[in-house]
């Protein structure tokens, strides 16, 4: 990339932007090949390669520079961040026309290049097609998963190359912090956001522009602006996607945070486990300050906004703001009791305000297009969008965005495309470890803060784990419980006692050693775990036990009382035999069987030891007559 | 009526400048339970005791929210009382429970609240114990199974003492307490103060016993045991019988240790006398020469390892004079056989103390003499408790006794060495009484009192005498800070590492908490004030002392028997680092300290050039060349040991004669300079 010539006044800003949008959004052909942490896995950088030596190969005039002029007519291609379909990955866009293609291999290559850039002829073997009619789609937004997403945060995700400033300004990057700058007070500033409605999206969803408010009416001749990245949430992907694909977004937000609450220094706490997101935030704030967008006197005016990267060691814990700040000081990462709350005394005793990436990402946005338009999305009380990472049992699998509000039934049906294999929903977890189940009867229930956490559960982070009917509730609290155990940072007693204990009866029951007197010890400790904890991990790590146990407590008592897992999932229900109809003597099981529990001569009836059996399912992998039989 | 009051169980509580609502709850007379809440040290919040219901805010940890006015609050509810339950319950089910034979058995506070609370049963079941002790200390025993993670022994050392030789390791249930890298106790800085002791809630840090080597050396018939008495020891001892009066429980005591098989009580506060002849001439003698000032006291053995650890530049202004323990034992060493007409080898010398370091002091290698230590064996108040309670000698219903001459007599002076600026004061008077001799003084308020920092200035002679009296390590810290930025300035500074001095050594009675140690504080004044004698060169037994073995303050002889040196012990120890293991027979050990201090003498390129220079030699195989980790000889650095030799100053410089001068001949030849 060419040298950036430091911005020094609105002008410059603009001349950039009109350049840069021209460049970008005109008539030139431009692959852009997703380079999400998804799609990187799965080849993408391959795909690059072999796109470029395509292109090159049939000589084609390439633009190797966005602003280079003598080029502009010339294609180009590109790296993008995330573009939310992880399912389907590697993903190839061309534009100007957004054909789509999906599981692209670097073989791939030379056909797309003669083809579709060649001759603007459509490639069927690599479009996405609808999983139930076969139907292929061409172009992105036909396609129903992005169809039916609304992106705000994800604006520009999977689109623009995150590596370039220049690609952000294009698409009005930093125009709301230069207006902002120019035209506006800080105190307009948190206005707006209030007025937006725009609430913490790292699970919280306190209101931002309060939480702004509060910090910039704080006296004090040092603050901070903390971007919170340390996504922890199995199964989450949000904010690594957004800082991935987008990074700019995130730091105007902080620099406009910063200019509202009166600080000049942020801190961007990401995990050291998002090694793509750690570079590419890493390299935007180098190329925002050398455009003069960050650091001393941005666009020229009297406001400086320097950025810190702090890699998070892995705890999860620190997501829970006090102790990312104890984190980000070098302490032990471990939540103190609040008040003082941060915007008081946060990072070094200075005021602070910690603001989630995707609550970040939204508010050029809202500074762009207004409070109006934000509100336009979503419901009262929770106004705009939310990125959720769809995964499960779930067809479409991805980031997505939608509309708060929206009925979880279009969620997992619509956007997800409906349960893989046919078979029935049972429930969706939402919000993490920190979250609770939704049952078939809340699939129209809309998603937003204050109807989630009516039924138990909440927005968290923005999980979405979709299960099928095949699944055992008490296995997914096990599961859920196991996580926050091991991430407990072990300060207050009930946290770390209690969610150990938890976890012990938990497994007793899934291990068919449960007694009934168990799901109360149970039910009482998760309360108590709920109701005395420390800081919001403590305080949330049983919601997957009370939920489960609130909507799912027959399947609990079934372990206990009957015997039976009724998903069919836990092991040590099952029983296996062998149907003497079907078996025909063939060996093929007793010498799979690890512990010898199989006896029978060949061509006669073989049988199951019970006493031996360690139901690992290997005699039902084995058995070419389906003559294993699992009760 | 005033709006300023917080409702604690329908009760109204005026707010009067609170920190928090558990203060007012326990203003209100209830005495919410807690683990985790010292007022001395930060909110920690952990416990979760303390919950509580407020109106308007549901559950609320107290110990953590600001006492607001108009609050209402709840203190025993069905929620707060099952969560109080429950964490007593987890915390039992992850607790040894060996507490018929636990030390803190009868003053543990998780057994005083699960019975309070009535927990009856544990539903969860008991994870195998691997005792962990940690007893590497002379002062401390450190049991992890006990350890219920209140952290207030990390508190305490991090804040208090600002030493922070404890903190968390691991996570969740793995989570302990622990010094760095694991290691134990006597392999990092601590200074064995053991005021994490003196805040365990239960029995995972106690004081080590030396009770059964009492018993011991009390049951043979051979030795004649002498016992002295430390000063703060009589305004603590009675505590557990309901004897407050110091000047009554030390008769008392006295009494007591007879019973107990003593042959002789005397009092540490006359070798407390004999302390500020010896640093009081020093003083006033540096003053006079303008040299090595601020002079800072040497009585405390935790601060004087804090000061060896931390802060080596220092140790020319410490008073060399060893510590009334340390000048007793010498002295009863070298001249009571004598006395008392018995061989030197029978004479045992023990101390009850107030404190743990003491234990670890009457231990360092300079104290002893032929390997016989001056001071035998060190007891704490505790365990002289402990020893009455086992003996079962009524310490309430026997009537006290006098001390045995010539160590048995004190002047007031002697006495208030027990409390923070009691050294202070006791160098003022002699100072006073020698500059002024008719218009002696012997009170000074100003450096009295329990506050962390006294600072006071004092006329002696035609002088001013800038004077700073400081508790708590911590207070000792930010004091040295001042000094090093220019910003304080003092003549003389008195250092006591426990907050109150050592009427709060962790070798007290519990509880040990501020108000005791104020209670304490005041004992040593009232038994000061009525004394004969407030001045130690008024000691007709010191002046005898004099006479008959020591000459004057500050003699040669003086100096042989009561003072010391002190030595750099900045140190990192663990273990040795193979760098080049010896191929051949007959090999030397070499090991090349790469601790901090060598390291940045370097000792790093020492170890280099040495490994070129023997492999040039042709001798590097028959050398087994390993970096270590400090020989304490860290003044002295780069330190090379050559099997078990420490050679100092060894830099790139020197360390080839040190191959051809010491090394090579061990190996049996003279190598060719190449």
């Amino acid at each position: 990339m060419a040298a950036l010539l430091k911005l020094n006044s609105p002008q410059s800003l603009a001349d950039l932007r009109r350049k840069a949008s021209a460049a970008l959004d005109g008539k030139a052909l431009r692959v852009v090949v997703c380079g999400g942490t998804g799609c990187s896995s799965n080849g993408s950088h391959e795909v690059f390669q072999a796109l470029k030596a395509a292109v090159d190969a049939k000589g084609l005039p390439v633009r190797v520079d966005l602003l280079d002029e003598e080029a502009m007519e010339a294609l180009s291609v590109t790296f993008s961040g995330c573009s939310g379909f992880c399912e389907v990955g590697p993903i190839v866009r061309i534009l100007p026309e957004n054909y789509f293609y999906v599981r692209v291999s670097a073989e791939d290559a030379e056909e797309i290049v003669e083809k579709t850039l060649m001759a603007n002829e459509t490639i069927e073997r690599l479009m996405y097609k609808d999983r139930h009619t076969g139907e292929p789609y061409a172009r992105r937004d036909e396609i129903p998963f992005y169809k039916n997403q609304v992106n705000i945060a994800l604006t520009d995700c999977g689109l623009i190359d995150p590596g370039d400033v220049r690609e952000y300004v294009a698409h009005d990057g930093y125009k709301a912090l230069g207006d902002a700058l120019f035209n506006h007070s800080p105190e307009y500033v948190v206005e707006q956001v209030t007025e937006a409605g725009l609430r913490g999206r790292g699970g919280g969803g306190f209101p931002t522009g309060r939480k702004w408010g509060i910090t910039s009416k704080v006296r004090g001749d040092k603050k901070y602006v903390i971007c919170n990245a340390d996504e922890g949430d199995p199964g989450a992907f949000m904010d690594r996607s957004v800082l991935e694909g987008n990074p700019h977004a995130v730091l105007e937000g902080m620099a406009l945070a910063g200019y509202a609450i009166g600080a000049d220094e942020g801190y961007v706490y990401v995990r050291a486990e998002y090694p793509l997101a750690v570079q590419r935030v890493r390299a935007a704030i180098k190329q925002a300050e050398e455009a003069g967008l960050l650091g001393d006197n941005i666009l020229g005016t009297a406001f400086s906004f320097h950025i810190k990267i702090k890699e998070g060691a892995g705890a999860f814990v620190c997501g829970e703001e006090t102790a990312l700040i104890a984190s980000i000081e070098g302490q032990r990462g471990m939540p103190r009791p609040k008040p003082p709350f941060p915007a008081q005394a946060g990072l070094w005793g200075k005021p602070t305000c910690v603001n989630n990436v995707e609550t970040l990402a939204n508010v050029p946005r809202i500074l762009l297009h207004g409070p109006a338009w934000f509100r336009s999305f979503g419901n009262e009380k929770s106004a705009g969008t939310k990125v959720f990472a769809l995964t499960g049992d779930v067809v479409n699998t991805g980031l997505i965005e939608v509309p708060m509000g929206t009925p979880l039934r279009d969620v997992v049906f619509t956007v997800g495309g409906g349960i893989r294999g046919g078979k029935a929903f049972k429930t969706v977890q939402i919000g993490g470890p920190s979250g609770g189940c939704l049952t078939t009867e809340h699939l129209d229930l809309p998603l937003d803060y204050d109807s989630l956490r009516s039924v138990g559960a909440m927005v968290g982070s923005g999980g979405l784990v979709v299960m099928d009917e095949e699944t055992c509730m008490v296995e997914v609290a096990r599961f859920f419980m196991n996580f926050t155990q091991s991430e407990s940072c072990g300060k207050c007693v009930l946290c770390r006692e209690g969610t150990k204990r938890m976890l012990e009866i938990l497994e007793k029951i899934v291990e068919g050693k449960g007694k009934v007197e168990d799901i109360s010890t149970l039910e009482e400790l998760a309360e108590t775990v709920r109701d005395g904890s420390l800081c919001g991990l403590g305080k949330t790590a049983p919601n997957p036990v009370l939920s489960t146990l609130k909507y799912y407590r027959d399947e609990y008592l079934a372990h206990v009382v009957d015997g039976k897992c009724p998903a069919g999932q836990c092991a040590n229900f099952k029983t296996y035999s062998i149907d003497a109809e079907k078996c025909k003597g063939c060996t093929l099981c007793a010498r799979k069987c690890p512990v010898e529990a199989i006896s029978g001569s060949p061509r006669q009836l073989h049988t199951i030891n019970v006493e031996k059996c360690v139901k690992c399912g290997a005699c039902f992998d084995a058995c070419r007559m389906n003559a294993v039989v699992v009760a | 009526m005033s709006k300023n009051h917080v409702t604690v169980d329908g009760v109204r509580v005026e707010l009067n400048g609170e920190k928090n609502l558990l203060e007012i709850v326990r203003k209100a007379g209830v005495d919410l339970p807690t683990f985790c809440y010292h007022s001395e040290l930060s909110v920690y919040g952990a416990c979760r005791m303390c919950i509580c219901e407020v109106e308007g805010r549901g559950l609320q940890a107290t110990c953590s929210t600001p006492a607001e006015p108009g609050l209402v609050l709840h203190t025993n509810t069905d929620k707060t009382m099952r969560i109080r339950r429950m964490a007593l319950e987890l915390l039992l089910a992850n607790h040894c429970g060996d507490c018929p034979t636990c030390d803190k058995n009868g003053n543990c506070r998780l057994q005083d609240l699960a019975q309070r609370l009535g927990v009856k049963s544990v539903r969860f079941p008991k994870p195998e114990f691997k005792h962990e002790v940690d007893s590497s200390t002379p002062s401390l025993v450190r049991d992890q199974g006990k350890c219920i993670l209140c952290g207030d022994c990390v508190r305490m050392c991090k804040e208090v003492q600002g030493i922070g030789v404890l903190d968390f390791i691991g996570r969740g249930w793995d989570v302990k307490v622990s010094p760095a890298f694991g290691k134990p106790l006597s392999d990092v800085e601590c200074v064995l103060c053991g005021q994490c002791a003196t805040c365990c809630p239960t029995g995972a840090l106690t004081v080590k016993s030396d009770v059964e080597r009492a018993w011991k050396l009390l049951y043979d018939p051979k030795k004649t045991v002498v016992v002295q008495v430390a000063p703060a020891v009589r305004a603590a001892v009675g505590e557990s019988f309901g004897v407050l009066d110091g000047e009554l429980a030390m008769g008392k005591l006295a009494a007591a240790l007879r019973r107990l098989g003593f042959d002789h009580v005397y009092d540490t506060s006359f070798a407390a006398d004999l302390t500020t002849m010896e640093e009081g001439t020093e003083f006033l003698n540096r003053l006079q020469k303008g040299e090595r000032l601020p002079q800072f006291t040497s009585c405390c053995p935790a601060w004087v390892s804090y000061a060896e650890q931390f802060h080596p530049e220092l140790l020319d202004n410490l008073s060399t004079c060893r510590s009334p323990q340390q000048m007793f034992g010498a002295l009863a060493k070298k001249h009571l056989p004598e006395e008392l007409g018995i061989a030197a080898e029978d004479l045992a010398v023990i101390s009850i103390m107030p404190c743990t370091a003491k234990k670890f002091e009457a231990s360092r290698p300079e104290f002893a003499k032929d390997g016989t230590p001056d001071v035998d064996l060190v007891l704490t108040t505790q365990e002289v408790v402990r020893m009455i309670d086992q003996a079962g000698v009524l310490f309430s219903q026997i009537s006290p006794e006098s001390l045995d001459m010539p160590f048995g007599f004190k002047t007031g002076a002697g006495v208030i060495f027990g409390a923070t600026g009691g050294v202070a004061e006791a160098v003022l008077r002699l100072a006073s009484a020698v500059s002024a001799p008719k218009h002696r003084n012997v009170d000074f308020h100003d450096v009295r009192g329990i506050a962390g920092l006294k600072e006071a200035e004092v006329e002696v002679g035609d002088r001013t005498v800038r004077l700073a009296v400081v508790n708590g390590l911590a207070n000792a810290r930010d004091l040295l800070d001042r000094v090093a930025e220019g910003e304080s300035e003092y003549d003389i500074v008195e250092v006591m590492s426990c907050r109150g001095g050592c009427v709060g050594g962790a070798g007290q009675p519990l509880p040990n908490d501020m108000a005791a140690r104020e209670r304490r504080r005041k004992a040593m004044y009232d038994c000061d004030s009525v004394q004969t004698f407030r001045n130690a060169a008024d000691n007709p037994f010191v002046q005898e002392a004099y006479r008959k073995w020591l000459e004057e303050p500050n003699s040669h002889t003086a100096h042989e028997l009561l003072h010391t040196a002190y030595q750099h012990r900045r140190r990192l120890t663990g273990e040795t680092i193979g760098v080049a293991e010896g191929q051949e027979q007959n090999t030397v050990e070499v090991k090349v300290c790469v601790g901090t201090s060598c390291y940045l003498k370097g000792s790093y390129d020492t170890l280099h050039k040495l490994m070129d220079c023997a492999e040039k030699r042709g001798i590097a195989g028959r050398i087994d060349l390993k970096a270590s980790f400090c020989f304490e000889n860290c003044g002295g650095g780069p330190s090379v040991e050559v099997d078990g030799d420490l050679h100092s100053g060894v830099t790139t410089e020197t360390v080839e004669a040190l191959l051809d001068e010491v090394i090579a001949p061990k190996l049996g030849r003279v190598a060719e300079k190449v």
